[in-house]
């Protein structure tokens, strides 16, 4: 039995009657998701522990779904006359006699186990957890003495849920998720700038001693803030920009990733709607989004309606493929389910979201390609990006860039927003590097108030042209014009 | 048990088990939420949770616990973890409830207009109905508009509990209800989205469902088949749904917690200039019918009224007891907390002293310049104040609103960005905590083509 059913004395039976109280309006699918998060985080701020902090959460929440119709309700008290309550308001959204079909309930065998947590670290000691932000404050101020404010957090939780339906399947996981972020503020005369790294995934504490430390953490926002300090004014308008491996990887969660979930392709209010089968991107990209990555933040057995989750090829060879879809979604389309069935809590109506989403190595040298560029930018570290679903118009913010001038990188420059539209950037994709790389495992999505742990990736990057949003107009016009 | 007696009995849980001072929320609510979508219900939504948070001192660590399991079982854990890991904090001189004088209710809740029996009444039916016409008002605006997001209708109550052991206990209630809808118009290969929505703490302050759907059609369309414009640099009309943003950067520059920690530019600035002259601002946590207002902040101590910009002047920060102290200041009044974690900084009503000038005067006044009415992306670095952000609007020629702009960004720096408010207007935006008007800003940079 999982861990919800033995702690709640939940039974088969128990679960098949709730979903037949949630169908005895006439629904055509119910679903049940039990959900019981604890979590621990821990701050440091001018050299002390300054907060610790730990919770649980707990609840259910009910789906019917009727026709194209959804009602939802939940409880966090999972009494049974609540859960029938709460089975009784979702039935409300179809009107008519039970149909009274809940299959028996039964736990098919689980395709993987990405996460094997040796400890959970839930179970690990506070002084465990308080010691890596302690290593991180002395190796950031050790870094350089310009370095004069060190914040440092981390979190964990344990996510057990439960997810039953009226279709007889019922899954269990056990989801762990870790992250410790390291902030630091670099002083100057009058300037001041600021760095920031970060790390995690569906790892126990062990990832902190062995993967990647506090101290690479610590140096490495140390050095962005240091660089900063020297950087120039960005400059403003359209460029050839290069993408580093790893985190700049958000260009492809912003530009095609959300415009590609299946909910707005069926209600046709996305940029990407109808084009499957023709050319968004140019032949040199495929784009992947692979829910299995083993320990990936963005990794789940199962996603959040009980589905396993899979590996959904979005674009290939520069042609659309397919959308990312939830049950709703793929019974709608007709097309088979993808496994990106996702929720943020028992609080929320689950929707099509991504996983791990990036894009297929090519076969150029990186160097060869900063080469290529007579002058452009260079860009390593992003902050957080946004996109209009409809009008395709999307941004991401560059918080470490450089100039290239002459095939080579010159200086720094100050954060700037990149713009473009979603359906052409891809297609302005002139080389692509044999350098993949997934992002370091910060990353969370939002999505119509929803927040999700997702990760992306991406090789070096060359994008002939995108609009940078710095501010120094005159270079712009004087050193960036063929 | 009533909700202020179980707070009360978990701070005396926590003072037997060795904690020095607690302090206990208790968060109640309740909301139904609705999308009508092309005619049809979409989705309805129906939730209620509670929830309790316990911060506890013990010396001067502080520790803070959270559950949504009210069990017996549940409330033992909830003060035996809280007491497990205040052992793991630093000693910290700063960590304190607030002084026992700075604690109180301002108002009697009823007073300030936050809790409306018209909301509760609302059924499941009106409210269907109420998306259903909104979102057909917008469909029905234009030939161009054959597609939606939909209408949303939602309405809610929470009540919020804390005492504490320096003998404080307080609760009050409020309700809220909302009303939006969210077009998509087509035509010529352009495809574009915009929405409008209503927002009130009574049923009666709701626009009606036509207003709603009527300017959610007239945004999306002037939408359509935009232009990207050329890098330059030209006066910035913000409309007050984006001012709010800039408003928001006021705030967090003025928030205490980012003051202490030097991670704001306005730092060490009480008493100097960091905006225009025509810029007053003022955080009013007792506004009757404020979406920001109650009866005293979330760590007890009583809601009041602060100028935080006068003429340009920066005269006060916004702190809770905690960046008070830190800073030898007193407390504003502004503590804000989740169930989560220690007490964080909030606004009550933060409001930009509205000027005279109408939104068409404004527009008006500019001859080659850009009307701004959706901004996207995070660009914005608190600690240096550089900006830079997508937009969409309207450009401004002669005086007057012509061809929608897109994908470019507007582009400066914050600091400049304050001084540079050359126009108020008059047409403040009650919608939220933010409340501003049109801003005109002298120059920004544009970067597009």
């Amino acid at each position: 039995m999982s861990f919800i059913q033995t702690r709640y004395n939940l039974t088969e039976a128990d679960l098949g009657k709730y979903l037949g109280e949630a169908l005895s309006k006439g629904g055509d699918y119910a679903d049940l998701y039990f959900e019981y998060l604890s979590t621990t985080s821990a701050s440091l701020d001018e050299s002390i522990i300054k907060s610790a902090s730990q919770g649980v959460s707990v609840g259910c929440g009910v789906r019917v779904i009727s026709g194209e119709k959804t009602g939802y309700a939940y409880t966090n008290d999972l009494a049974p006359e609540k859960l029938i309550h709460a089975a009784r308001t979702a039935a409300q959204i179809a009107a008519g006699p039970s149909q009274a079909k809940v299959a028996d309930l039964d736990e098919p065998p689980r395709a993987h186990d990405l996460y094997p947590v040796v400890e959970a670290p839930s179970d690990v000691e506070f002084s465990q957890k308080v010691a890596l932000l302690n290593a991180a404050d002395t190796a950031a101020r050790a870094y350089d003495k310009r370095i004069f404010q060190v914040e440092a957090g981390y979190q964990d939780s344990v996510r057990h849920v439960l997810v039953a339906n009226s279709e007889g399947v019922i899954r269990s996981d056990t989801q762990p998720l870790t992250r410790m972020d390291v902030s630091v503020i670099a002083r100057e005369g009058e300037r001041l700038e600021r760095g920031h790294d970060g790390t995690g995934g569906r790892v126990g504490l062990d990832y902190f001693q062995t993967e990647r430390t506090p101290e690479d953490l610590a140096k490495e926002a140390a050095r962005q803030a240091i660089l900063q300090i020297g950087a120039k004014e960005a400059p403003a308008g359209e460029m050839p920009v290069v993408l580093g491996p790893g985190w700049p990887g958000i260009l492809l969660h912003e530009a095609v990733g959300h415009g590609l979930e299946a909910d707005f392709n069926r209600k046709e209010v996305s940029a990407f709607s109808g084009l499957i089968g023709q050319k968004v991107a140019s032949e040199l990209c495929t784009v992947i989004d692979d829910g299995q990555i083993p320990s990936r933040r963005g990794s789940l057995n199962v996603d959040d309606e009980g589905a396993p989750t899979g590996r959904a090829v979005l674009i290939e060879n520069g042609i659309l493929k397919g959308y990312l879809q939830d049950r709703l979604s793929s019974r709608i389309l007709g097309t088979p389910p993808t496994g990106n069935g996702r929720r943020e809590s028992y609080k929320h109506i689950p929707m099509p979201r991504m996983t791990n989403t990036f894009m297929l190595a090519g076969e150029d040298d990186p160097e060869d390609i900063l080469r290529s560029v007579d002058r452009g930018l260079y860009c390593v570290n992003f902050g957080g990006g946004q996109v209009d679903i409809t009008s395709g118009k999307f941004v991401f913010s560059a918080s470490e860039s450089y100039l290239i001038e002459g095939g080579r990188i010159t200086r720094p420059v100050r954060g700037a927003t990149l713009i473009g539209n979603g359906p052409d950037v891809l297609k302005k994709v002139s080389r692509v590097g044999h350098d993949l790389k997934l992002d370091r495992g910060i990353g969370t999505c939002g999505k119509e108030g929803q927040s999700v742990p997702v990760g992306v990736g991406i090789p070096t990057i060359k994008i002939d042209q995108l609009t940078v949003g710095g501010t120094n107009v005159l270079r712009a016009r004087s050193n960036f014009q063929d | 048990m009533s909700y202020l007696d179980l707070a009360s009995d978990i701070v005396a849980r926590a003072r037997k088990q060795g904690a020095d001072e607690a302090e206990c929320v208790v968060r109640e609510g309740s909301q139904f939420s609705v999308n009508v979508r092309l005619g049809e219900v979409d989705q309805v939504k129906d939730s209620g949770s509670k929830a309790i948070g316990l911060r506890v001192l013990q010396g001067s660590r502080a520790a803070t616990t959270f559950s949504s399991d009210l069990s017996e079982e549940g409330l033992d854990a909830l003060v035996k973890s809280a007491m497990e890991t205040v052992g793991f904090t630093s000693e910290d001189p700063f960590n304190d409830l607030p002084e026992a004088d700075q604690l109180g209710i301002a108002v009697d809740p009823a007073d300030l207009g936050l809790y409306h029996d018209d909301v509760l009444a609302l059924t499941a039916e009106q409210k269907i109905e109420m998306a259903r016409s909104a979102e057909a008002a917008a469909l029905d605006a234009d030939p161009r508009i054959k597609n939606s997001e939909g209408g949303d209708c939602s309405s809610g109550w929470s009540q919020w509990t804390l005492a504490n052991s320096r003998g404080f206990g307080g609760e009050y209630r409020s309700t809220h209800c909302s009303l939006s809808a969210v077009p998509v118009a087509e035509s010529n290969g352009s495809k574009e989205r915009d929405y409008w929505y209503s927002v009130s703490l009574n049923a009666a302050g709701l626009e009606s469902p036509e207003e709603v759907g009527r300017r959610a059609a007239e945004r999306t369309l002037r939408r359509l088949n935009p232009t990207k414009i050329a890098t330059t640099e030209v006066p910035i009309v913000f409309e007050p749904g984006v001012a709010r943003s800039l408003l928001g950067h006021i705030f967090q520059a003025a928030s205490g917690d980012s003051v202490y920690r030097h991670a704001s530019f306005f730092a060490d600035k009480l008493g100097e200039e960091v905006a225009g002259k025509n810029v007053t601002v003022v955080d009013d946590g007792l506004r009757p019918g404020g979406m920001g207002s109650s009866p005293f902040d979330d760590e007890g101590v009583v809601s009041r009224r602060t100028t935080i910009i006068e003429n340009g002047v920066l005269r006060s920060y916004l702190l809770n007891s905690y960046s008070a102290r830190k800073l030898g200041l007193k407390t504003t009044g502004n503590a804000s907390r989740g169930l989560a974690g220690s007490p964080g900084i909030g606004p009550g009503n933060f409001m930009l002293q509205p000027g005279e000038a109408s939104p068409e005067e404004i527009i008006a006044s500019v001859d080659r310049g850009l009307y701004v009415t959706e901004l996207i992306g995070h660009g914005v670095n608190p600690v240096t104040g550089d900006y830079s952000r997508g937009a969409v609007g309207l450009w401004i020629e002669k005086g007057e609103l012509t061809y929608p702009v897109s994908e470019v960004t507007i582009g400066g720096n914050l600091k400049e960005i304050f001084k540079d408010i050359e126009v108020i207007g008059s047409d403040l935006d009650y919608r939220s905590a933010f409340i501003v008007p049109t801003l005109k800003i002298r120059r920004m940079t544009i970067a597009g083509k």
